[in-house]
């Protein structure tokens, strides 16, 4: 799998809370909690962000809250994937049971508006604006399956 | 190589006579739990999976807390669809309105989990019941359908970090100020993905509610789960709410642990965490008047008997301070109708405070107490995040109940006294 965007970049910590308010929970409806992403603390990320964009941050992204809301309007807003320093743990495991790609690498060279490509099979971020390439650790093949699989309902289909 | 804890009942509820950190196991679940805000979205899930039945349905849990009783419509046919997915599914532990209290109150209350369980919940703050001895952790929404449905979860197993605990609390220091000092020390990802397990000759000194807190905020630091050993405190707490038999689990006394922080808790002091952050721990040496406009007694971090009784010591005979709003939310039923024959609800009332039935409410700005731009609140709950509670301009200080009172009597960030 390969992904092309551009960068739109915060800082370490950003918890649930500022990606999807609590206030915005009285619904579980895509759509509208894309509506609010991220606005406490980037009122204009929901107009200016693209299809395929990429958004880039630097540790604990995701941590606070256990919603499930959260990876879900990064991913309804048409993020293409999340590259982190690290991932708060419950994030980590939401993004991947619904299909949301994430990659946890260094992001201190990753500027705001900057090109990325991303090869997942071969683990490798290529800065495209800064003519740079990293890599990075592939997911378990666990992980991997249940990506694949098109989510974690999809990969226990069988067990049911 | 030893165990951990935690490793040791991973590795029972996966049929592993050994597991070691980083390994991915599918575990047996005891117990799935989910909130009105997580849960609409796992049987959203659970039905596009074509299941058909929960895969027990004594081990599933709804407990409808968080925008209840209902704050808005929308809030309303959320609570409305768990209630009938529950009726449809025949799940026995469906707690609405008038019974239900804040989740992790009310689950360690009702007995419903005890020492040496495996449970998940679409909550971050399911880790509280490591001070019970069980491994429990937070968990999405797509997790506990999945669980629901299969009774399994993926797992990888943490590694840890051991809080060798000695000595003991000084007089109006609670398990509130050592978790935030916790906090301090190593931040808000410095146990990230890890466990951090308690230990030491000072964990007998803690009280079930010092531990309860003390857990419950492990996720704070980012760790998977926070888990005390099991003692006779422990066993005569599940006893009294639960007929099956606790199972009881050591660590190896050759387990290894990343890192080892002594805590002597003696020199623990009345700490507040700062806005925005959790990690910002400051004790009063470093404290300078800051004026407040609200103060939240309540939640699942500090909702029990143990945290009114505290703050009603203070409060009693006193009056909250004009232009402070103080709220009080005992977390179940039961802590309600306690605090009530004990006489606490009068004090808080006869003190200017509002008390209010039990919900989550105002720790995540959902309604009860929602803070206007610029104010300021201190809060026994446990986040303080850019609008939290609120608008994005206001702020949080985490605190303990005592220190939570006495603010709200001095009109201040302030210590008890």
């Amino acid at each position: 799998m390969l992904t092309k965007g551009t960068v739109i970049k915060y800082g370490d910590n950003v918890d649930t809370d500022v990606i999807i308010p609590a206030r915005y929970l009285n619904t579980s409806d895509e759509k509208e909690l894309a509506s609010h992403c991220m606005e406490d603390i980037d009122k204009t990320f929901v107009t200016r962000v693209k299809p395929g964009d990429i958004m880039v941050a630097g540790t604990n992204f995701g941590c606070g809250s256990s919603r499930e809301h959260a990876p879900l309007a990064i991913k309804t807003s048409g993020i293409a994937c999340v590259v982190a320093k690290s991932f708060a743990r419950i994030f980590y495991r939401n993004a991947i049971n619904i299909g949301l790609p994430i990659i946890e690498c260094d992001t201190d060279a990753i500027d705001e508006g900057d090109t990325l490509e991303i090869d997942f099979d071969k683990g490798e971020l290529k800065n495209l604006t800064k003519n740079t390439t990293s890599t990075f650790a592939p997911f378990p093949p666990f992980l991997q399956d249940i990506i694949k699989a098109g989510g974690l309902l999809k990969s226990i289909g069988g067990q049911k | 190589m030893g165990m951990t804890m935690t490793q040791k009942i991973l590795a029972a509820h996966c049929g592993e006579k050994h597991v070691e950190a980083g390994q991915i196991i599918q575990a047996n679940i005891d117990l799935v739990l989910g909130n009105d805000i997580t849960t609409p979205v796992a049987i959203n899930e659970f039905n596009k999976s074509g299941c058909s039945c929960v895969y027990d349905q004594n081990k599933v849990v709804f407990v409808m807390d968080h925008f209840t009783p209902n704050k808005d419509i929308k809030a309303a046919e959320q609570s409305k669809q768990i209630r009938d997915f529950a009726k449809d599914k025949g799940i026995v532990n469906c707690f609405d309105v008038g019974e239900m209290g804040v989740e992790h109150a009310l689950l360690p209350e009702r007995g419903m989990v005890i020492c040496g369980d495996l449970v998940i919940g679409a909550d971050s703050h399911t880790c509280t019941y490591g001070a019970l001895g069980a491994f429990s952790t937070g968990v999405g929404s797509t997790d506990m359908a999945a669980g629901m449905a299969t009774g399994k979860v993926w797992l990888k197993v943490p590694s840890a970090i051991k809080f060798n605990l000695t000595g003991q609390l000084n007089k109006n220091v609670y398990g509130k100020d050592v978790i935030l000092h916790i906090l301090g020390l190593i931040g808000v990802d410095g146990a990230l993905y890890k466990s951090m397990e308690f230990a030491g000759d000072g964990v007998a000194s803690l009280s079930i509610s010092d531990r309860l807190c003390i857990a419950n905020m492990a996720i704070e630091c980012g760790a998977k789960n926070g888990i005390f050993p099991v003692d006779e405190k422990t066993l005569e707490y599940v006893r009294a709410r639960s007929n099956r038999e606790p199972v009881v689990y050591e660590a190896d006394p050759d387990a290894v642990y990343e890192r080892v922080i002594d805590i002597d808790l003696s020199t623990v002091k009345q700490t507040v965490a700062f806005p925005h952050l959790p990690e910002n721990a400051r004790t009063f040496d470093d404290i300078p008047d800051i004026p407040i406009d609200q103060v939240v007694i309540g939640s699942c971090t500090n909702g029990r008997l143990e945290d009114l009784v505290i703050a009603a010591d203070i409060l009693r005979g006193k009056k909250v301070a004009k232009g402070v709003r103080c709220i009080v939310i005992p977390a179940t039923q039961k802590i309600y109708l306690d605090a009530m024959e004990m006489g606490l609800l009068r004090d808080f009332v006869e003190a200017g405070c509002a008390v209010s039935t039990p919900t989550c409410g105002p720790c995540l700005g959902g309604h009860m107490g929602v803070l206007a731009k610029g104010e300021r609140c201190v809060a026994t709950t446990n986040r303080n995040f850019v609008g939290r509670m609120g608008h994005p301009e206001s702020e949080v200080y985490l605190a303990s109940p005592a220190v939570a009172a006495a603010s709200a009597l001095a009109g201040k960030i302030a210590p008890a006294e």
